[in-house]
C-alpha cells in the first residue's frame, strides 16, 4: 500500500491545516486521550516505588519519596527464573520463525510454488483458530512425550504460533522487492539460496527486524499456554504474576513492581517497532 | 480449521511455473515451504484432529477406563447445558461491546491523530501503550489499583459525581471486564483505521477542497467510503482475538461471579482443566471453532481485497 506521492500537499489539506485555534482544539483533545490512557500504565510504574503503606491510601497517593524496596524483594523472591524462561522461549522461537518463515514466505512469493494461495491461506486461518480448542491435546501430547513443563516445548508452540503471522508480514515485504534486482540475480546465474543469502536477505533485513519485534511482543505476553503447559520449572513472568496474586494479591507496590518489570521489556519493543505494529498486527495487510 | 480460501492476494511471478515440471522438481521447489508447514501443521492440525475426535467419545480424565464412542451425545449434553449457554450469551456480549466501542473510540482518536498538532509522535505513542502492556500485568492493576473499592482509583475520581464505595468486580463484573478490554484494544483499532487514513490520497481530498465541499461532507462522502475496508478488518480481527480471550477473565474474575464473566474459552477451559470432562470440553472446541471459521473466512476476504488494492496502487 505504498501511496505514490506526486506532489507535495499544500499546506491546505486536512493533514497540512494552518495553525488556529481548530489545531489547539485538536491538540487539546489528543493529549487529554492519551494522558488518560497512559495514566494506568504510569500508575503502575508509580506505585512500584512506593512502600505497601503509600500504594493502598485513600486518597491516592501522588508524592512520596521513592524507593527501590519492592524491586529488590522481587528480585530476591526468584523472579530471575521466570524471566529467563521468558526471554528464552520468546527469543528462541522469535529467531525460529524468521529463520522458518524466510523461505516459506519465499516459496509462497517469489517462487510462487503451485498452490501457494491454499498453503498461505492455511497459515493465516491456524492463527484465528482459538488456543482453547487445542490446548488440551496439546497437553496431553506434551504430557505423552514428557515435555510438560519444558522451555524447549514452549519456544516450539509459540514458534508455531507466531509463524503464520512472521510469514504472511515475512511475504508482505518480499512482494514490494522490486522486480529488476531479482531478475538481474537471475539473469547472473545465481541458485535460488545465493539469491536468498545475497539479495533478498540483505535488502528485507529491516523487514525481518519488524517482524522479530512482533513476534517477540506476542510470545512474551502469552498467557495461555504458559498456563497450561508448565508449572515450576519452565513457567514464564505472566505464570509469575498469576501465582503472585494469590499469594501476595494485597501487596500492590510489590505487584506493581513485578507487573512493571513484566511490560517494559514490551514496550520498548513496541515503541522501536510501532512503524510496523499496525503491519504486523493485521497480517501485513495494512502498511 | 480450513477455511475456503477467497480470491487471493497477488503473487509475483518472477519464476512463473513452467507445465512439465516431474514431481521430484515439484519437491524441490516446496523445500523452503516444508518445515515452516511441517511444524505449524503438527502443532495445529494434529491437536485439532484429536479434539475432534475426544469429541465423539465419552472421555474423563478422572475415570482412566472411559473413552467409549458416544457419537454425537457430547454436543447434545454440550447444547442443552445452561452453562453453555450463558457462556455463548455472555461471550457475545464481550466480545460485541468490546469491539464496537472501542472501534468507535480509535476512529476519534485516528482522525485526531492524523491532524497536524504539537507532540502528535509522542500522543500515539502513549496511545498505543496499553495495548503493550502485558494482558496479565494490564489485569492486574486494573483489578487492584483501578478497581478496588476503597483504595481504587475509579471510585476515587467518580467520588465527586457521588459515587462512593462501588465494587465494581462484584457488582459490575461484566462492565469490569469490558473497559480493561476497550483501554486494551482501543490502540489496535486506532492503529488500523489512522493507516487507513494515511493511505488516502491528498489529490482527492485537496480536489473536494477545491470544489467546495466542507469538511462533514468530504469525511462523510470521501473518507467514511475508503475507509470502510480497515473498520471492517479491525472490526473482524477484534472479534476474532476477543472471542478467544480468556486473560483478563482469569486473573479478574475467574469467570465469576457465579458464572457472570464466563465465556467460551474459560468454560471449556474449566471442563477441561478443572472438571476433565474431555468429551465435552472438545464438543464445546469444536462447536467454537465452527463459530471463528465464519467470521474468519470474512475476515480473510477483506484481508486479500487490502492486498489486492494494495499491488495495484
Amino acid at each position: 500500500m505504498t501511496r505514490v506521492i506526486t506532489a507535495e500537499p499544500s499546506p491546505t489539506t486536512t493533514r497540512g491545516r494552518p495553525r488556529g485555534p481548530r489545531n489547539i482544539g485538536v491538540a487539546f483533545a489528543a493529549w487529554a486521550a492519551a494522558v488518560l490512557f497512559f495514566f494506568p500504565v504510569f500508575w503502575m510504574f508509580l506505585t512500584g516505588f512506593k512502600l505497601e503503606s503509600q500504594a493502598s491510601t485513600d486518597p491516592p497517593t501522588f508524592f512520596f519519596a521513592p524507593t527501590l524496596d519492592q524491586y529488590q524483594a522481587i528480585l530476591s523472591r526468584d523472579f530471575t527464573p521466570y524471566l529467563l524462561n521468558s526471554l528464552s522461549a520468546s527469543l528462541v522461537s522469535t529467531l525460529l520463525v524468521v529463520v522458518l518463515g524466510t523461505p516459506a514466505a519465499y516459496a509462497l512469493s517469489i517462487a510462487s510454488i503451485p498452490r501457494w494461495r491454499d498453503s498461505l491461506f492455511f497459515f493465516i486461518s491456524t492463527r484465528m483458530m482459538p488456543p482453547v480448542a487445542i490446548i488440551l491435546p496439546l497437553y496431553i501430547i506434551t504430557n505423552n512425550l514428557g515435555l510438560l513443563d519444558n522451555v524447549t516445548m514452549l519456544a516450539v508452540v509459540y514458534t508455531a504460533m507466531n509463524l503464520p503471522i512472521g510469514v504472511w508480514v515475512i511475504r508482505s515485504f518480499l512482494l514490494e522487492l522490486p522486480y529488476e534486482v531479482l531478475e538481474a540475480a537471475r539473469v547472473d546465474g545465481a541458485s535460488p539460496l545465493r539469491e536468498m543469502r545475497s539479495v533478498i536477505v540483505p535488502m528485507i533485513a529491516p523487514g525481518l527486524a519488524a517482524t522479530a519485534l512482533i513476534c517477540f511482543i506476542f510470545a512474551w505476553n502469552e498467557f495461555f499456554f504458559a498456563v497450561s503447559l508448565t508449572a515450576t520449572q519452565a513457567a514464564t513472568v505472566p505464570v509469575f504474576l498469576v501465582g503472585f496474586i494469590t499469594s501476595e494479591g494485597l501487596f500492590w507496590a510489590r505487584l506493581s513492581a513485578a507487573s512493571t518489570m513484566a511490560a517494559v521489556p514490551v514496550i520498548l519493543a513496541g515503541w522501536i517497532a510501532q512503524k510496523w505494529l499496525v503491519r504486523g498486527l493485521s497480517f501485513g495487510a495494512v502498511k | 480449521m480450513a477455511v475456503e480460501a477467497p480470491p487471493a492476494p497477488p503473487a509475483r511471478q518472477v519464476r512463473p511455473h513452467r507445465t512439465g515440471l516431474t514431481a521430484g522438481d515439484r519437491w524441490r521447489r516446496r523445500t523452503p515451504l516444508m518445515p515452516a508447514l511441517v511444524l505449524v501443521v503438527a502443532l495445529t492440525q494434529i491437536p485439532l484432529l484429536l479434539t475432534l475426535y475426544y469429541s465423539t467419545r465419552s472421555r474423563n480424565l478422572l475415570r482412566p477406563e472411559s473413552g467409549e464412542f458416544v457419537g454425537l451425545a457430547n454436543y447434545g449434553k454440550v447444547l442443552g447445558d445452561p452453562l453453555f449457554r450463558n457462556a455463548v450469551f455472555n461471550t457475545v456480549v464481550l466480545t460485541a461491546s468490546v469491539v464496537l466501542l472501542s472501534m468507535a473510540l480509535g476512529i476519534v482518536l485516528a482522525t485526531l491523530v492524523d491532524k497536524r498538532f504539537l507532540g502528535r509522535g509522542i500522543v500515539r505513542t502513549l496511545l498505543i501503550t496499553p495495548f503493550l502492556v502485558m494482558p496479565t500485568a494490564a489485569a492486574l492493576l486494573w483489578k487492584t489499583s483501578i478497581y478496588d473499592p476503597v483504595y481504587g482509583l475509579l471510585n476515587w475520581v467518580l467520588s465527586p459525581f457521588g459515587v462512593d464505595n462501588v465494587e465494581w468486580v462484584s457488582q459490575y463484573p461484566m462492565i469490569s471486564i469490558i473497559m480493561v478490554l476497550i483501554w486494551q484494544w482501543t490502540p489496535f483499532m486506532m492503529l488500523i483505521v489512522l493507516a487507513g487514513l494515511q493511505s488516502q490520497s491528498p489529490e482527492i481530498l485537496e480536489a473536494a477542497k477545491m470544489d467546495g465541499a466542507s469538511e462533514l461532507a468530504t469525511f462523510g462522502y470521501i473518507t467514511l467510503p475508503h475507509l470502510r475496508q480497515f473498520i471492517e478488518l479491525g472490526i473482524l480481527l477484534g472479534t476474532i482475538f476477543i472471542v478467544h480471550m480468556i486473560d483478563p477473565i482469569f486473573m479478574i474474575t475467574q469467570g465469576g461471579p457465579g458464572q457472570a464473566t464466563t465465556n467460551l474459552p474459560y468454560f471449556i477451559y474449566q471442563q477441561a482443566f478443572r472438571a476433565f470432562d474431555v468429551g465435552e470440553a472438545a464438543a464445546a472446541g469444536v462447536i467454537v471453532v465452527i463459530g471463528t471459521i465464519v467470521i474468519a473466512t470474512f475476515a480473510l476476504r477483506v484481508i486479500s481485497n487490502l492486498f489486492r488494492e494494495g499491488a495495484s496502487r
